[in-house]
This record gives C-alpha cells, sequence and structure tokens, in this order.
C-alpha cells in the first residue's frame, strides 16, 4: 500500500498570501489539520466497518447452523430404542392406558403374524394340512388352494401364541414365515370395555403394523397414543378398577335378579367431574370386539354404551332441577306450599300423578312424593325460557365433554317446540331425553355447592371452580330434600347406615318406535349424591326393564330396582374409595350447619 | 533449520493421520455398541410390558374375586363393607408393662452389658 505523501500542515505559499494579508496562519495550520484528521477518521471507520461486516457475517453462520440443527431436530421423529425396527413409516408403538392408581388398562404386547412365501415352501398339502390342525379356524383345504393359487406372498393369520408359533416352526417348512406384530391386550377383560372401546390393526407390513383405535377412548386419543414423543408416558383415566369392577360385580347381580335387560351406572366425584366408574351392561371383551348388530336396535348390542350413548326420558330424576330453580328464584323456600290438586288439564294434556297425594303439599314433598303436578305448577311459574336456560347451564342441552369418541353424537332430544306442556312434562323429565352421563354432571353442578361441572374420563390434578350455576344454600337445600327422599320418602331401601346416602328415583315409561309409550316397560332411574352433608360423589344407576315380585304383585318402579342395587353399590364401594362410615355427623350436620351460618 | 520443521510437521501429519484413524474406529464401536445397547434396551422394554401385562392379568380383579372365594376356608376374605372400619381403640395391643409401678428396676430390664473388646 502506497503512502499518499503527507500533505505539509503549514504550505509556505499559503502562509505567505496569509500574512501578506495580515490574516492569521494559525487558521491555515488548524484547516489542514482538520482535514488530515477527517480522512484519517474516514480510513479507520471503513476499517472498523468491514471488521463488523465480517464478524456480522460469521454469527450469521453460527446462528444458521444452530437454526437448521435445531429445525432439523424438531422435525426428526423421536425414537425409542425398539428391539425390533418396523417397516417403512409404520410404527406400532402405542401408549399404554392406565386407571387412576396406575393400575393397567390397554397394553401392547408383542407377538407374530404369520404369513407364507408359496414359491418358497416345499410341501404346499402337508403344510397347510398342519397348519389346519394347529389353528381349528382355519379350513386347510381352502388354504392349500389359496397357497397354490401361484401368489408370491399369502397372510395365514394375524397373532400367534407363542404356542402355536412353536407348533408353526414344527411344521418344518422354509416358506412360512413370522411377521413382528404388537397386539392391544386389555388384561382386565370386560371391565370398563366400554370406556376403553378398542383397537384394531391400520396398515399393515411385514416388518409392523399400525394399531388404530375403534370406539371409546382409544379412539378419542389415537393422535396422543400414536405421538411417538408421548409414547413412554401412559395415558392415565379417572376410573378406578377396583370401584369399576365392584360397581360391574353389583349391577351385573342386580340386573339378574331383577331381570333387567340392561344396566347403567356412573359414579362421578362431585367436584372435579372425574367419572370414578362406568359401567353399561351387558358388555363385551375388547381383546374380542364383536361385531355391529347388522339388524335390529343398535341399543341392544352389548357395544352400545348406555351411559354415555343411550339418550333416555329419564323421569322424575329431573324434578330436583325445577324445584332447585324454583328456589333459587325465590318463587318457592323448601317449607313453601304446592298446589298439587290432580288431575292437571291444561289444553288436550292432563298430568297426573302416581297416587293423589291431596290438594297441597310442602316444595320439599314434592320431592320426596314425587308429583308432577307440582313440579308442572312450579314449571309454569318459572316460564319456559328460564327452564331451558337454566337447563343449559347444567350442560343438558349439548352433547356432554367426555372424552370418547360416541360422546358428541349423544345429543341430548329436545322437544321441537319449547311451549308450556312441553316446560311442564321436562319439569318432571319427560320430553327431554338426556344420557345417565349428563344427568350425572347436572346433579354434580347442583349438589356441590352450585357451580358447574364438566364430566371427565381423565385424571384431574385438582379442582378447578366452574361457573356458579345455583347459589350455596340452593344447593345446601336441595341436598336436603334429595335426603328426605332417602330417610322418608320414595328411595326408602336407598339408606346406608353412615353414608347419607340423598337421591331422587325416576321411572320413566319407554317410549315405543312407533310413538306412544309402553304400559310395562320402564326405565327405572336412581340418581344422587352421599354423604348429602357433605358431598363427595354423584351416582346415577338406570335398571332397563328390571322388575321385582313383591307380594305376589310386580313392582317396577325404581324404589324397588334400582334403588335397592345402588344401596348395595354405595355399601361396597364407598369403604373402597376410602370414606369411613359416619353416623354422627349426619345426626348432627343441622347443628352444625347452623352454627356455621350457612 | 528447514530440514528440521519440515521433519517435525511430517512426524505431526504422522501422528495425527494415526489418531485419527484410531478415533475413526473408536467412533464405529461406540455406535455400534450404542446400537447394540439400544436393541438390548428394546428387548428389555418389550419383556418388562410382557411381564406388565402378565401381572395385570393375573392381578384383574375377576381373577382375584375368584380366588379369594376359591380359599375361603383359609383366608377368610370377605368384600370390604362399613361394618369393617374400626375405632382405633378396638385393636387389641400386646399387654404393655406399667411406666411408673417398678421402683426397682430389676435385671432383667437391661441388656447384659458386654465387655468392649480392645483391638
Amino acid at each position: 500500500m502506497t503512502e499518499t505523501p503527507r500533505r505539509p500542515l503549514r504550505p509556505l505559499a499559503r502562509i505567505l498570501r496569509a500574512r501578506d494579508k495580515g490574516e492569521n496562519p494559525d487558521l491555515i495550520e488548524r484547516e489542514n489539520l482538520a482535514e488530515r484528521h477527517n480522512a484519517m477518521r474516514d480510513r479507520s471507520r471503513r476499517r472498523a466497518e468491514g471488521r463488523i461486516l465480517v464478524v456480522g457475517l460469521f454469527f450469521v453462520a453460527a446462528f444458521c447452523t444452530v437454526g437448521v440443527r435445531m429445525s432439523a431436530l424438531s422435525t426428526s421423529d423421536p425414537v425409542e430404542p425398539r428391539y425390533s425396527q418396523g417397516g417403512a413409516g409404520i410404527t406400532s408403538a402405542r401408549a399404554d392406558i392406565v386407571d387412576r392408581n396406575g393400575r393397567l388398562l390397554a397394553t401392547n404386547v408383542v407377538t407374530q403374524a404369520l404369513y407364507a412365501h408359496p414359491n418358497e415352501m416345499v410341501d404346499i398339502p402337508y403344510a397347510a394340512a398342519e397348519l389346519g390342525k394347529i389353528f381349528p379356524d382355519i379350513d386347510a383345504d381352502a388354504l392349500a388352494t389359496r397357497l397354490a393359487s401361484g401368489r408370491k406372498f399369502v397372510w395365514i393369520r394375524r397373532t400367534l401364541s407363542p404356542e402355536q408359533i412353536q407348533a408353526v416352526h414344527d411344521i418344518g417348512d422354509p416358506g412360512l414365515l413370522f411377521a413382528d406384530r404388537d397386539l392391544r391386550l386389555y388384561p382386565n377383560g370386560t371391565l370398563a370395555a366400554h370406556i376403553l372401546g378398542g383397537a384394531r390393526y391400520g396398515r399393515e407390513g411385514v416388518g409392523a403394523a399400525e394399531l388404530l383405535g375403534v370406539a371409546g377412548i382409544e379412539k378419542a386419543f389415537d393422535d396422543r397414543l400414536l405421538d411417538p414423543a408421548q409414547h413412554h408416558e401412559p395415558l392415565q383415566l379417572s376410573i378406578d378398577l377396583t370401584v369399576q369392577s365392584t360397581m360391574r360385580e353389583v349391577l351385573d347381580g342386580g340386573m339378574r335378579l331383577l331381570g333387567a335387560k340392561g344396566a347403567s351406572g356412573v359414579l362421578m366425584d362431585v367436584n372435579t367431574g372425574e367419572i370414578i366408574s362406568m359401567v353399561s351392561l351387558p358388555d363385551f371383551d375388547p381383546n374380542h370386539r364383536p361385531q355391529p348388530l347388522v339388524k335390529g336396535d343398535q341399543a341392544d348390542s352389548p357395544l352400545f354404551n348406555r351411559a354415555v350413548q343411550g339418550v333416555y326420558e329419564l323421569g322424575s330424576v329431573f324434578k330436583i332441577f325445577a324445584v332447585a330453580q324454583a328456589m333459587e328464584e325465590g318463587i318457592v323456600t323448601p317449607t313453601t306450599m304446592v298446589d298439587t290438586q290432580g288431575p292437571m288439564v291444561k289444553g288436550r294434556h292432563k298430568i297426573r300423578d302416581f297416587r293423589n297425594y291431596g290438594p297441597r303439599l310442602s316444595a320439599t314433598d314434592v320431592i320426596v312424593k314425587s308429583s308432577n303436578i307440582g313440579t308442572a305448577h312450579l314449571a309454569l311459574k318459572i316460564g319456559g325460557q328460564a327452564q331451558r336456560e337454566f337447563l343449559g347451564s347444567l350442560g343438558f342441552l349439548d352433547p356432554t365433554p367426555v372424552e370418547l369418541i360416541e360422546a358428541p353424537n349423544a345429543k341430548p332430544l329436545l322437544p321441537r317446540n319449547w311451549g308450556e306442556i312441553q316446560s311442564m312434562t321436562i319439569s318432571y323429565g319427560h320430553g327431554l331425553s338426556t344420557s345417565p352421563v349428563h344427568l350425572a354432571a347436572g346433579y354434580a353442578s347442583l349438589l356441590n355447592g352450585g357451580t358447574k361441572v364438566e364430566p371427565t374420563l381423565l385424571r384431574q390434578s385438582g379442582r378447578t371452580l366452574g361457573p356458579r350455576v345455583v347459589s350455596e344454600q340452593t344447593s345446601k337445600a336441595s341436598r336436603d330434600m334429595l335426603r328426605a327422599v332417602v330417610t322418608r320418602g320414595t328411595a326408602s331401601f336407598g339408606e346406608v347406615a353412615g353414608y347419607a346416602v340423598g337421591g331422587k328415583t325416576g321411572t320413566a315409561d319407554k317410549p315405543k318406535p312407533t310413538g306412544g309409550y309402553y304400559k310395562d316397560r320402564v326405565l327405572a332411574t336412581f340418581a344422587g349424591v352421599f354423604p348429602a352433608h357433605d358431598p363427595r360423589y354423584v351416582f346415577v344407576i338406570t335398571m332397563d326393564e328390571g322388575h321385582e315380585i313383591v307380594n305376589g304383585k310386580e313392582m317396577r318402579t325404581a324404589g324397588w330396582t334400582a334403588v335397592p342395587v345402588t344401596a348395595e353399590l354405595i355399601r361396597r364401594v364407598a369403604p373402597l374409595l376410602g370414606m369411613r362410615p359416619d353416623v354422627e355427623s349426619d345426626l348432627q350436620s343441622g347443628l352444625r350447619e347452623a352454627r356455621n351460618g350457612h | 533449520m528447514r530440514v528440521m520443521i519440515g521433519m517435525v510437521l511430517g512426524a505431526m501429519v504422522l501422528g495425527l493421520a494415526f489418531w485419527a484413524y484410531q478415533e475413526n474406529y473408536r467412533t464405529r464401536q461406540a455406535q455400534s455398541d450404542v446400537r447394540q445397547i439400544q436393541r438390548e434396551i428394546g428387548f428389555l422394554q418389550e419383556q418388562m410390558t410382557v411381564l406388565r401385562a402378565e401381572w395385570a392379568y393375573l392381578n384383574r380383579p375377576e381373577r382375584l374375586r375368584a380366588l379369594s372365594a376359591l380359599n375361603f376356608e383359609k383366608l377368610g376374605l370377605l368384600p370390604m363393607t362399613p361394618e369393617h372400619f374400626g375405632r382405633l381403640d378396638q385393636v387389641a395391643y400386646p399387654p404393655q408393662k406399667p411406666i411408673l409401678s417398678a421402683a426397682v428396676p430389676s435385671d432383667a430390664d437391661f441388656p447384659a452389658a458386654t465387655p468392649e473388646v480392645q483391638p
């Protein structure tokens, strides 16, 4: 680099000229000095800018490298170490499902599938005959013709047991080959079958086969269960396996004793909305999921989940909502007398009670005696619009948010026109069809102190307070009414010493598919809460077409069918839930509540 | 001097080449070890899921109920009901010696002191 010759700071010519003019020659020196400094500054700035550019480029390159690496990591599939590598793009991994205490409900076990390369087989007729002996359901002749048809590849069986694998090895034909398979296993058999649903194979390859859910929570959480990143984390449900098993046993026994066609039960945590147990009978084994019915009513299929999919007119269990709303709006107090003079005539319709209860009953006794006329009068005072809004706030007008694939399709059946008559019939549970889970969530919301509860099948870590539906006083008064139903009303068989059961019976005539109602087929429901003074759990038990012979007379009402079964259920289940029978506080609850100023 | 530098550089290149060669093989060895270990992990995990499934199958409530019914004579197990809850004072504790009654401690109250053995 050639240095430009330094310009003198005091060029003689200019100085002399300046001196002649009498100017200060120092100014010239300063001017030149400033010029030189400017030039130096420009030069060093250029150099610095160049350096910054280089450093900047370096950083850009470094960040680009980091970014590329990060995006590569985030787009690549996480891989768990596996013994057998699956085929291209097919992953057979599926996360386990466990109950609230971590007990296994569904898992994968490795098994083998059997296929054949007929062109490599030595003795096709012999192998086919031997396979026919190992698998009784395989027709040996048909298999032989299939193998001899000149195809290069034949699937023979999807899953084999270890004994069968050994037996196939013993045939010793080199053309019989095994493929790795994962098998979805439900070790508890029929227990929680409707919740779990079942699984089937999706895409199949020689290396692996995809496992997809077909129903229930398996299908609803297909993405979550198939996600390789969450594969090692089991899906934890709110179900308690022990309670579920006990509930199934009790309901099954009750169903047999009462000659019922079906039964369902929901047990829900009153504060969190966690479904502790949900049973629908008849049920099935998800390991061998039966085919859907080809004819007849799907509701009779064992696959049908009565608790979630079944929407029924549940009858008198709805009365508590009418009375609670009337209390909430200040129309009545528990002791207000309500007109129950029957029959009540409204247009073409006549509303009757099961028995004539006289001209007036207190609001509590309307519930205790289950008076249709009483609640119909209250519904008229409340008005259809307000009733609709109230039932909507309890979740009765929309499908439940339960995490089952069937839930969104179980829409409540509402009357097309919500008129006065409809409003009256809905007040005692006719004309509005909902599922038992709807009812359980509604009872939980009403009775837990009055905040909305969303039913869920996933274990919750804590309580989240929903929006307020009714005041705490209304909630408490409703609980006291339900308690009175058990102590001196239609559900007297529901008393379990120490657990202060409170509940409401409902006996609804079943609608005929052709219109109208059956005279001798009923759906008996018992819904309620225990303990009534300190609510912990709500239950909804239904018995489909059950009856009990008492003194030679056939009894179909819920008080004789669903209620005794529920009492046995609570007697068995409450200790499993860690609840001590509490005889004293039930008696003293009135005193204690008064002292606390509630 | 230049020859010396050349020889030193040459020796360094040789050394580095030798080192890189070894590193290459060690890396491959490590990779194959990792593969082996991952296969082992996968195999053990599979065995574990089978064992867990078997455990769950053998402990399914249905089977336990049948077993407890079968062995009722020996075990006497019943379903848990509210009557099974008790109070703490219903539990029979082994009789205890009163704390203050014996004024003079007897020899039996103290374990015989063993003389310490000096090494």
